[in-house]
């Protein structure tokens, strides 16, 4: 008897893929678009003329740009030490790793700002001021996006296969050097993308610096404190030109993380 | 020469206890067994790799049990052959050298020497996802012998390369044996591989180590020193 089962045809299921692929990407086109054509160019252009809004664009910046390379210069060991390590405990130490990424921004923030009320933290704050300050606001970028950097780089090195280490080991290397010759080289477009990451949700981070930071214009002002503040007073125009500013930061972030990647 | 006296190791539900064997100097030794009885295992422990719990190891005579893996005279070439990414064939071949801060024209000298002996001249400038699977274990070798190790630890060399590839490369396994000198251990889990290159045979089971007579494989490797 011969079997009369017959496949089905294969065009219902890539029409549903293309349906919610279509639906999914019709938000995000939509919301931006209609944040992109809200208001006038001129009037965009007028906003981000705005001494407080450069302010905020220099500060977010060279904020950005200083957590992502301090994000990358603990990322790698730690990275490397869940990649590689073989110790009790690593589980519990994963986990906590992770708790900046799980937790809300607002609770990031004021566990800053109660760190920095314990006798330890008010002798730093004496050292260096963080509370309220543009330290506070470049701590409060650097606890979220070290987080995700270390995931990244973590990532990076499960990769990368840990033998050729070794092998640098046997012709005279110390692990640090066989490290830093063979594994360090091969793992720069993680690290290039684990800078990128720290750079870019630094950019966006709001809560915990309005928290620990506060949001004082002309002083702890980057630029999602600047939207939020535009919005109080209704300024909605100001408010929308720093918006489509980040988004393209944000896509230019992204492009460059994807040509890197992609690179041979 | 290399020798492991009564080493013990544990790892996990693993555990390997008084391993002993020694292939002597000069000598194409062959350590075969299963997959997954701890060859691999051994192979780390002369490397440095893998500390033991208890036991020496010997090169040469000379106690390396607690020497880091650099300083043990020992040259390495795993399974898959494990090149450094980023680097051409040159830069892995003269590794060692650069690491041991020798002079660069001996460092070139040596590189051109090995990279003709082992037929791989052409590939200097080269990165390594670029080569084929025989061309890696080339150049892994070149890479292990640079500095003149007086031994050489070959994990599952011909795993990875097809009928033909497998052949050259056995070949070229005994005449840098005989034309170095080195002591091998040769790690596989192959009798017909293990019958055509061993001078000596190991057979690990159930944890022992224990020579075995070669006749019972084969004719065993013809080379004189």
């Amino acid at each position: 008897m011969t079997d009369q089962h017959r496949a089905g045809p294969n065009w219902p299921f890539w029409v549903v893929i293309a349906a919610v692929t279509t639906a999914y990407l019709g938000l995000l086109f939509g919301m931006l678009a209609a944040t992109a054509t809200y208001s006038s160019p001129h009037h965009l252009i007028r906003a981000l003329g705005s001494r407080e809004i450069q302010y905020a664009t220099g500060l977010s910046l060279v904020s950005c740009t200083i957590a992502a390379l301090l994000s990358l210069i603990v990322a790698v060991p730690v990275g490397y030490l869940m990649s590689r390590g073989r110790f009790p405990g690593k589980n519990t130490l994963d986990t906590l790793l992770d708790v900046p990424i799980v937790l809300p921004p607002m609770v990031i923030g004021l566990c800053l700002l109660i760190a920095f009320q314990t006798p330890l933290g008010r002798a730093i704050d004496r050292i260096v001021p963080f509370t309220y300050t543009v330290f506070g606001v470049l701590l409060a970028q650097f606890t979220v996006g070290a987080a995700f950097a270390v995931r990244q780089m973590r990532t990076t090195f499960d990769h990368l296969a840990a033998r050729p280490e070794d092998v640098a080991m046997t012709l005279g290397c110390s692990r640090g050097r066989a490290v830093w010759l063979v594994t360090l080289p091969a793992a720069k477009r993680g690290m290039f993308s684990a800078a990128s990451i720290a750079w870019a949700r630094s950019l966006g981070e709001f809560g915990p610096i309005l928290v620990f930071a506060g949001a004082t214009r002309m002083k702890t002002e980057v630029l999602p404190t600047t939207v939020w503040l535009e919005l109080s007073v209704g300024n909605l125009e100001a408010a929308i030109a720093v918006s489509l500013l980040m988004v393209l930061l944000a896509v230019t972030v992204l492009l460059a993380m994807r040509a890197v990647g992609e690179r041979p | 020469m290399i020798s492991l006296e009564h080493i013990a190791i544990r790892s996990g539900a693993f555990a390997l206890s008084d391993v002993s064997f020694t292939v002597p100097g000069s000598v194409y030794g062959v350590l075969m067994g299963p997959t997954g009885c701890g060859k691999t295992t051994l192979i780390e422990v002369i490397c440095g790799l893998r500390k033991p719990d208890a036991g020496r190891v010997l090169v040469d005579g000379r106690d390396v049990t607690h020497e880091p893996p650099g300083n043990r005279g020992v040259g390495y070439v795993p399974q898959d052959g494990a090149m450094f990414p980023t680097m051409t064939v040159r830069q892995q071949l003269g590794f060692a050298l650069r690491i041991r801060r020798r002079p660069a024209e001996e460092t070139t000298a040596r590189v051109e020497e090995l990279a003709a002996q082992l037929g791989v001249a052409h590939l200097l400038d080269r990165k390594p996802h670029g080569l084929s699977g025989g061309e890696r274990q080339r150049v892994a070798l070149g890479r292990a012998l640079a500095a003149r190790p007086a031994v050489l630890l070959l994990d599952e060399p011909l795993s990875a390369l097809d009928e033909n590839m497998r052949g050259d490369m056995r070949d070229l396994l005994k005449r840098v044996q005989c034309e170095h000198g080195v002591s091998m251990l040769h790690v596989t889990h192959d009798r017909a591989e293990a019958r055509q290159v061993a001078g000596l045979l190991l057979v690990m089971t159930n944890g022992c180590v224990r020579q075995t007579d070669l006749n019972t494989l084969g004719a065993p490797c013809t080379c004189q020193h």
